[in-house]
């Protein structure tokens, strides 16, 4: 093997009450492009963070070019050749692109010199950029450009990249894959975190695989299936949800033409949405994040009113009806945001029950509360849907996000909906609690329930949707049966690559 | 280095705990305060905490217990409802003052006639006028999405002003030879608001301030209304999914802060006050504010830091009077109250950790 550019050994880095890495070991050569697998909580950023000197190791020794590395901040990190992607931008929206990319600098040239900079590396590396740009008109996956040419003007040895594709049209995914190619033939390696499957097969060499906060395996994807790989992660066999072939019944929510103004001013409206959805379908909406799901929800939920002619369900007009009067008939929700927006965080569970179940599970009579009866609402949703925590007295922040984003979804499930709308219903939830929680849905569907599930998740989408649509710029594509759907006309969907169909490599 | 570090849950033990020990804190800082002044810090706390309980006049000092901690009660109940939901009424002597006008208002137009329902009117007459005063507050905020902490506070200037020229016009004794204020409703029989049990200082108001303390209990733990005040309090944006409607919740918080203040106005000025006069409010109205928070925002942590804080009114008024201390070093001492039980207050949620310096 040759001379390794970061060699890891032995680090262990424990937090309170748990090890998020314990012993991790592995090597990365020059020009590889290796992938960190693992399921949330794996310990996948806690490792990433002690590389980028985020984050001291308790124990263990790195090696970097040779040269024992140790970097007590970022700046040390970066110095050194080593440079980060993060999931979550750091960016500001009323600077241009020079100028957001000037900020991250140490010494930063002149905004003449640096616009210069930006262009070339960006049409070197097919990154179209256009550095006088606003940052806050740019898209998502524009706006992961701006990171990485940051990155790329300290010309690093070794660039990371966390979860990098989330916010990407397939389309977007196929420009970022190309330039990361180029970066490797140029000698540059990569870290990779992920844990969409697919991807890794396609773009990485070899890949460490982590579970629980240990090393539980290597592999070279390219000789892996998807399966087998997610097997590893997980550690036991997976659990493929199931469905029977139903036809799909009356239209129980029919919105027409449901245009919502955004509350919030870097929100995105509801323009002109038309949709049906039938007792015994799931309607998947897939979209890149921010492009109208919040709003599109909480128009659904009631917390935004819309005029009462735009939502029909079940033939009466309800766009002026607040949750509480849409949770009487029968259209529940559940947000995306599960900590301050679906479960208040600092209450008990019972709490959280009564929060949205105080109606169709009778849980209040005349004003008063029941509580007897909402423990034992809160106690069913625990048992059901295997929720881990000692009791429905504990607070819901003391809960991990999976476990809390199945009492979330187990609430509205338990109360009987005649249509569920739900908000990225496994979002940072492990792989077997996901599988959970898409049966739940099939089920649900089974039963003769209307389901409309928004995600970013294409793969989730396409495993439980009967049709599919997606969210651009706050407009809906007119859904399709979800069956034979290729990637490029879901990514044309989903708005394509914002216009840079024509970007190529240099 | 000292390092916080957030508990999973909130520890109810603590909780229970930090009123005490910002007290006990209150006393160390208050003793350094006073011997700064050159007085005795052990005699002043002494004079302040324990003589007007177990003390040579306590027989005297006993019935103020309850005719100051009545008025600080009442008025704190009804702001805890509104603190819980971060609805923030700095208002209420404002409300007190305008319940105490309406209310003798009332009384004083019947002046001398004799029926049984005067003072039963009085009362409504207070309650409501606290209550309106709460409103303006309370409608411009959610029409026009004021900020109520200053609209309330402000009304408190205009309370007084209106106060002022109560006392030296409308309301004014035609019999009191040019002196302002009006006439004293304790002298008024059908007016008055008398002690019920002679020298417990048990009134009206006070009977009020305790059925108060129940009926909030009930509602915050038992009622709907209470654990949608609850949950806007925690989480606005989970309240709003739990279909909580804010601006019914802002009308009712304030609404009711404000009733009760017009209450415990109007109770005071027929009772112990006695008469209208400019200087008629003597601050129940903000240190009830501190009352809410020295009580956790909890009826019966209210009930006993209503009495607390009582407590120090009147040793702090013995201490000025035996030892010589100056109004504001009691007044200082109560701000310390509050400040220590804030600062405490972090424990509740964090949990203190010894550890070594971590480089970020």
């Amino acid at each position: 093997m040759t001379e390794a550019l970061l060699n890891i050994e032995g680090l262990t880095k424990a937090y309170p009450g748990v090890v998020a890495n314990d012993d991790v070991s592995f090597r990365i050569a020059p020009g590889e492009v290796h992938a960190l697998l693992g399921e949330n909580g794996a310990g996948k950023s806690t490792l990433v963070k002690m590389i980028y000197g985020l984050v001291r190791p308790d124990s263990g020794r790195m090696q970097f070019g040779g040269a024992p590395y140790d970097p007590p901040t970022p700046h040390a990190a970066r110095a050194m050749g080593v440079a980060m992607v993060f999931q979550h931008f750091s960016l500001f929206e009323a600077l241009n692109v020079a100028e957001n990319v000037a900020l991250g600098m140490e010494n930063p040239p002149p905004q003449r010199q640096l616009a210069r900079r930006i262009r070339e590396v960006s049409e070197t590396y097919g990154l179209p950029l256009d550095p006088e740009r606003l940052v806050g008109d740019l898209s998502a996956g524009e706006r992961q450009r701006v990171e990485i040419i940051r990155c790329l003007l300290q010309d690093p040895k070794l660039l990371i990249m966390d979860e990098p594709t989330s916010v990407l049209t397939p389309q977007e995914v196929d420009i970022l894959f190309e330039t990361l190619r180029k970066l490797q033939a140029e000698g540059t390696s990569i870290l990779y975190i992920s844990h969409k499957l697919e991807e890794i097969k396609t773009l990485c060499d070899h890949a460490t695989i982590l579970r629980l906060g240990k090393v539980v395996g290597e592999c070279n994807p390219r000789q892996e299936s998807a399966r087998s790989m997610a097997e590893m992660m997980v550690g036991t066999a997976l659990h493929t949800p199931t469905r029977g072939e139903k036809a799909p019944g009356e239209v129980v929510l029919d919105l027409a033409a449901l245009s919502v103004a955004s509350a919030n001013p870097f929100g995105t409206s509801l323009r002109s949405i038309h949709l049906e959805v039938r007792s015994g379908e799931i309607l998947g909406i897939g979209g890149v994040a921010g492009n109208g799901q919040d709003e599109l929800l909480a128009a659904l939920s009631g917390e935004t009113p819309a005029p009462a002619e735009a939502v029909k369900f079940c033939g009466q007009e309800i766009g002026h009806l607040g949750p509480n009067a849409r949770r009487r008939l029968g259209l529940l929700a559940a947000p995306e945001e599960r900590l301050g927006h679906a479960a208040a965080p600092d209450m008990s569970l019972t709490e959280n029950a009564l929060l949205t179940g105080a109606i169709r599970e009778e849980l209040v009579s005349g004003g008063f509360l029941k509580w007897p009866r909402a423990q034992g609402f809160a106690e069913r949703i625990i048992a059901a849907f295997d929720v881990r925590t000692p009791g429905p007295g504990n607070a819901a922040r003391s809960l991990s996000g999976g476990n809390l984003q199945k009492f979330v979804i187990g609430r509205e499930i338990l109360q009987r909906p005649a249509c569920l709308v739900v908000n990225q219903p496994t979002w940072g939830v492990d792989a077997s609690a996901a599988a959970a929680i898409r049966q739940a849905l099939l089920d649900l569907a089974a039963e003769g329930a209307a389901v409309i599930v928004i995600s970013q998740d294409l793969d989730e989408l396409m495993e439980i949707s009967d049709r599919f649509a997606a969210l651009n710029e706050g407009r809906l594509s007119a859904p399709r049966p979800a069956k034979g759907l290729t990637v490029d006309e879901i990514g044309l969907m989903m708005g394509g690559a914002h216009d840079m169909e024509v970007a190529h490599v240099a | 280095m000292i390092r916080l570090e957030k508990r999973p849950n909130p520890s109810r033990a603590v909780g229970m705990m930090t009123p005490v020990l910002a007290v006990l804190l209150t006393m160390v800082a208050g003793g350094i305060l006073f011997a700064a002044l050159g007085k005795n810090p052990f005699v002043a706390i002494k004079t302040i905490f324990y003589d007007p309980i177990l003390g040579e006049f306590a027989f005297y000092y006993r019935g103020q217990l309850l005719v100051k901690g009545g008025p600080l009660i009442l008025i704190a109940i009804g702001l805890s409802l509104g603190f819980r939901a971060g609805i923030w009424n700095i208002g209420a002597e404002g409300q007190y003052i305008i319940g105490a006008i309406c209310g003798a208002g009332v009384g004083l137009a019947f002046y001398p006639a004799d029926f049984w329902f005067i003072f039963p009117l009085m009362v409504m007459a207070g309650a409501a006028g606290g209550f309106l005063w709460a409103m303006i507050p309370a409608i411009l905020k959610t029409r026009f999405n004021t900020n109520e902490i200053l609209v309330s506070l402000l009304l408190v200037y205009v309370a007084e002003q209106l106060l002022a020229s109560m006392s030296l016009g409308l309301l004014r004794n035609p019999d009191g030879a040019g002196f302002p204020g009006s006439r004293n409703l304790r002298q008024y029989e059908a007016a008055a608001n008398n002690e019920l049990i002679a020298g417990t200082g048990m009134h009206w108001g006070v009977a009020a301030a305790f059925v108060a303390v129940i009926l909030a209990y009930i509602l915050l733990n038992r009622h709907m209304l209470g654990f949608q005040i609850r949950l806007t309090g925690e989480s606005p944006r989970a309240a709003r999914f739990g279909g909580v409607k804010p601006n019914l919740l802002v009308v009712f918080c304030l609404g009711t802060s404000g009733a009760l203040a017009g209450l415990a106005g109007l109770f005071e000025v027929a009772g112990p006050a006695g008469q209208i006069s400019i200087d008629f409010n003597v601050g129940y109205g903000f240190t009830a504010i501190i009352v809410a928070f020295l009580g956790r925002l909890h009826p019966a942590g209210i009930l006993l830091a209503g009495l607390l804080m009582a407590l120090t009114y009147i040793g702090g008024e013995a201490a000025q009077a035996t030892l010589g201390l100056p109004a504001a070093a009691i007044q200082a001492f109560q701000g310390m109250l509050l400040f220590f039980l804030l600062a405490v207050d972090v424990l509740t949620n964090y949990r203190i950790r010894w550890a070594k310096l971590e480089t970020a």
